[in-house]
């Protein structure tokens, strides 16, 4: 198989200008002939859905949710960049670009990423106009602030609530399409596989999450925008409904899912507290602008944090990263609180903490400084573990929170099926092996509102679509399919359940999985991942029956595809021999602990073709080589 | 990480007993449930009592009906569905009626918020869904909120095409107006407003998005079509009049204020009249 990533030529600046110069149209008229479906209804989803049905296909949007605007985009706190350098300090669209392409450790393409930067402005002019009511100045003018250790100021924000505004924008912009007659919409519905007919993707098999019915849809094109896979670890800051489950059946249907090892732990959420534990919360990274992060320098310390003088309390960032001290990045933060939690200095009742410290910022700035710009994440905090920060320090511990991997996608954000198009975290797209803040929303909305609405119709223009109906043969092989395993769920009334299953593969992904990697743990992990999936198809209870409301049924179909994308995850963690952004190898790192990146070697995005599954998963690597014409590859330091 | 066990008990004859030993710890509380059950839209749901020993105060309150689905899966019975997704209060999907009250005791604090260190040792808790005709039961505590959808779909938004909207700093917003509209945009969709009304009324939810969007330069042009479609759409998903009884913003996870209200019947009287 080749992977062509179809990145027009020409320099930089100019090919998706030229790109869209070069695009095939389709009248208004033809367009009415079509129909697209959009999956999922995230930033990615709601702004493709509603885009798409302006310029005036027919759309058929899906959800998992009751309603298009409870999506997980909804939950994201802390902004949106964009290149609009409106406090003058020295930003630009090449800046933007460059720093993402850098921040990814030179695992992106650089010229998807620089059209990213370059329409990030549009995603703030349209937002604005929608009515999202971003922070602004005593001017009345847009305000900006500096994010996740970008050297500039240019971060769009909501409160601590940007991710629900961007998708009550775009969720709204929605609704106004389905008013007009343009979307079919379709609420707790959930997709189960991928029909592709003559090798081409044309339609979808959804469960009805009320009724339980098989419902066949067909298309001339399907997006995907369903959003990351990082509940594979069990706990994450996601949503309880996050999956992998439409792109993992549209990746047994021959897409190719690229780079799922890369994995990325946020340093700053509220640390778990028993096995009961469902989900974890994320608190700003904002936070580290003022919190000291420290351990006791003695194992197992079990003094309260105040009686620990100052001799005796190990700021392990500052120590060894004098320069960035707690601002170090995301996986620099999260790998070094794993180091001195496995040595014993964690602190708390489970020893996987460490103390965020606010002491001494209250003494400089007093505490009402303080509470002004962090009161609501303290109180938060305060109510989740009952803990007053402003007297203690918090206890934090990194937590999964976003997958840069994903379905393999070429610059028109087509997989390798045709007609099979995947937009926002679902795709692999932009990020490469690290994200940084406030990019994600930036790129789910630029996927959705300025990319595949134009390759879209560039397709469809240059694609034969005869007409295909739910009767072919196709739509019943995979109406068939997912019944039988969901029966199959159901009858092996085993003693163990969904959660127990979920909860273990979780364990597993997290220690050799996780932050750290090496060649002997994730062969382990291989092992173990096909030993506790063999033992769920034996032993998994589900209750209930098919036909109605059954929400372990549902999470038991997820905990399936999870225990498959595992193993890929794994094995593809196993074949990158290097440290590169969140993908740590214990074997790759300098004297001093700091990630070696290989860019002779592994200068290429692994994109897995599946072959089946059979005690273990049958696969097969494809590379795509990253070229870079435009940026020099530096090796990061935070020293 | 203690581990935490749990017995469950079921109303009706059967006790069940733990699978494993317990481990007690100083936090554990026995706390009873009183839980609606109700299969589907055309039967007719009961309560159900459970016992649920070992609860532990750092639980959230969801957590602690998770903990009891495990064992009612555990023990063969039907787990109790209830609606929930990003468990951080934000996505608006938790709906529950505790104690008689939409998202239980905590003030401004969506039910997944909630956390068990509110409860004491011995307390009975009933738990319902959020009762309306326009919000039929699903199952259990699952109800159906579409018609909250179809009211924003009657014209809860600015008229913008992709591509169409001018630069961003050509529409500056006083910062204070700014600041008003998002007290408002923050409604979550929870549906908690129309479960605490007596007159089951969804003008709480209708005010904030009306609010939100005139509060702006960019929400003046469709104003007054926006109140009165969104309004007639209100009154068709058979929501009831507001007779100002406030309910609804006391148990707001997001203290949207009833002022709200106030502000949208101004413009509908007012479109009325212009048109
Ligand atoms: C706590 C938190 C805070 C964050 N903060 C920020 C931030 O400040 N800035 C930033 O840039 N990024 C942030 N992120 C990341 C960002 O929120 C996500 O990456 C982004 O919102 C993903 O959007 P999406 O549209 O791709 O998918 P999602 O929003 O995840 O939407 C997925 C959609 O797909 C649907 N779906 C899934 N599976 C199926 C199926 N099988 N059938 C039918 N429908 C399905 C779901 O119902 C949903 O509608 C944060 C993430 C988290 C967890
Ligand atoms: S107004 Fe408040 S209670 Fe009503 S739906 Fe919105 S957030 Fe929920
Ligand atoms: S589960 Fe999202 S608000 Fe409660």
């Amino acid at each position: 198989m080749k992977l062509d990533s179809k990145v027009p030529s020409g320099p930089l600046e100019e090919k998706w200008d030229r790109h869209l110069k070069d695009i095939k149209l389709l009248s208004p008229n033809n367009k009415r002939k079509h129909t697209v479906i959009v999956v999922g209804t995230g930033l990615a989803g709601a702004s493709a859905a509603a885009s798409l049905a302006e310029l005036g296909y027919n759309v058929k949007s899906f959800c998992i949710q009751d309603s298009e605007r409870r999506a997980h985009s909804i939950a994201a706190q802390g902004g949106i960049n964009a290149a609009k350098n409106y406090p003058n300090d020295g930003d630009s669209i090449w800046r933007l670009f460059y720093d993402t392409i850098k921040g990814g450790d030179y695992r992106s393409r650089e010229a998807n990423v620089y059209r990213l930067a370059q329409v990030s402005n549009e995603i703030i002019d349209q937002a604005v106009a929608q009515g999202v009511p971003f922070a602004r100045e005593y001017s009345g003018l847009l305000d900006n602030r500096s994010f996740g250790g970008a050297q500039v100021s240019r971060t769009f924000y909501a409160r601590g609530q940007t991710g629900q505004q961007l998708l009550l924008g775009a969720y709204q912009a929605m609704m106004k399409m389905v008013h007009a007659g343009k979307i079919e919409n379709h609420t707790r519905k959930e997709m189960l596989d991928l029909v592709v007919i003559d090798g081409k993707a044309r339609g979808i098999i959804t469960r009805d999450l009320v009724s339980g019915e098989m419902e066949k849809w067909t298309g001339d094109a399907v997006v995907l925008c369903t959003g990351g896979y990082g509940n594979v670890f069990y706990l994450s800051t996601n949503a309880k409904n996050a999956n992998v489950t439409a792109a993992w059946r549209c990746h047994k249907r021959g897409a190719t899912f690229a780079n799922p090892c890369y994995v990325q732990i946020h340093p700053t959420c509220i640390p778990v507290s028993g096995d009961y534990q469902s989900k974890l919360t994320l608190m700003s990274e904002s936070l580290r602008n003022d919190g000291r992060v420290w351990v006791p320098r003695e194992k197992g310390d079990k003094r309260k944090p105040g009686s620990i003088p100052e001799h005796e309390r190990f700021y392990y960032l500052e120590e060894k990263y004098p320069s960035f001290g707690n601002l170090v990045p995301r996986d620099v933060a999260s790998r070094n609180a794993k180091i001195v939690t496995d040595e014993g200095m964690g602190v708390g009742a489970t020893g996987k903490a460490v103390y965020l410290d606010f002491r001494d910022a209250i003494k400089r700035d007093g505490r009402d400084a303080i509470e002004a710009k962090y009161g609501n994440l303290f109180d938060m905090y305060e109510n989740i573990t009952g803990e007053n920060p402003y007297k203690e320090p918090m206890r934090i511990f990194p937590a999964v929170h976003y997958t840069m991997g994903g379905l393999w996608v070429d610059y028109n954000l087509m997989s390798n099926v045709p007609g099979l198009f995947v937009a926002g975290e679902a795709n692999f797209s932009d990020h490469g092996a690290n994200r940084l803040g406030a990019s994600a929303l930036m790129q789910g909305l630029a996927d959705g509102y300025f990319v595949i609405p134009y390759t879209i119709g560039n397709y469809i223009a240059d694609t034969d679509l005869a007409a295909v109906d739910s009767n072919h043969n196709a739509f019943a092989e995979a109406v068939s399919n997912s019944k039988s395993q969901i029966d199959k769920l159901l009858n092996i009334n085993g003693d163990k359940s969904v959660i127990h299953y979920h909860r273990e593969l979780g364990k597993i992904m997290w220690d050799k999985v996780g932050i750290s990697r090496s060649r002997e743990g994730m062969s382990r992990a291989i092992e173990d991942i096909r030993a506790l999936r063999d033992e769920f198809w034996q032993n998994v209870r589900v209750p209930g029956e098919a036909n109605y409301y059954n929400k372990y049924l549902e999470f038991a179909c997820r905990v399936a595809d999870y225990f498959e994308l595992a193993e890929l995850m794994a094995l593809d963690a196993l074949q990158r021999e290097e440290s590169c952004g969140c993908h740590l190898r214990e074997e790759y790192q300098s004297e001093e602990g700091e990630a070696l990146r290989n860019d002779e070697e592994f200068s290429y995005v692994a994109a897995w073709e599946f072959l089946g599954v059979n005690g273990k998963l049958e696969t097969t690597m494809h590379k795509e080589e990253l070229e870079f014409e435009f940026v020099e590859l530096k090796q990061r330091s935070y020293k | 990480m203690i581990p935490v066990r749990h017995a469950v008990t079921a109303s009706t004859e059967k006790i069940i007993q733990p699978i494993e030993p317990t481990i007690m710890s100083s936090s554990d509380m026995t706390i009873h449930l009183k839980i609606w059950r109700q299969k589907n839209a055309e039967s007719k749901g009961r309560f159900e009592t459970y016992t649920l020993d070992n609860v532990n105060e750092h639980m959230s309150f969801l957590e602690m009906l998770d903990v009891l689905n495990e064992e009612l899966i555990e023990n063969g019975d039907d787990p109790v569905e209830f609606d929930y997704d990003c468990r951080e209060g934000i996505c608006g999907s938790c709906n529950l009626v505790i104690n008689g009250r939409a998202h239980g005791p905590k003030h401004m604090t969506a039910v997944c918020q909630l956390h068990m260190r509110n409860y004491s040792d011995g307390d009975t808790v009933v738990i319902e869904p959020a009762r309306a005709a326009a919000f039929p039961v699903i199952k259990d505590l699952v109800v159906d909120r579409s018609a909250f959808d179809r009211i924003i779909e009657a014209g809860g938004y600015v008229s913008v095409k992709t591509g169409s909207a001018p630069e961003a700093n050509l529409i500056p917003v006083p910062q204070k107006k700014a600041n008003q509209a998002f007290d408002y945009a923050t409604c979550i969709g929870c549906g908690a407003c129309v479960a605490a009304c007596p007159n089951s009324s969804a003008s709480l939810f209708t005010g904030a998005k009306i609010g939100h969007l005139n509060k702006l330069p960019q929400g003046q042009p469709e104003k007054q079509q926006r109140v009165l479609s969104m309004v007639a759409q209100m009154e068709k998903e058979g929501f009831g009049d507001c007779s100002n009884y406030a309910e609804c913003e006391a148990v707001c996870p997001v203290g949207i204020s009833i002022s709200a209200i106030a502000e949208m019947r101004r413009e509908y009287l007012k479109a009325l009249f212009d048109n």
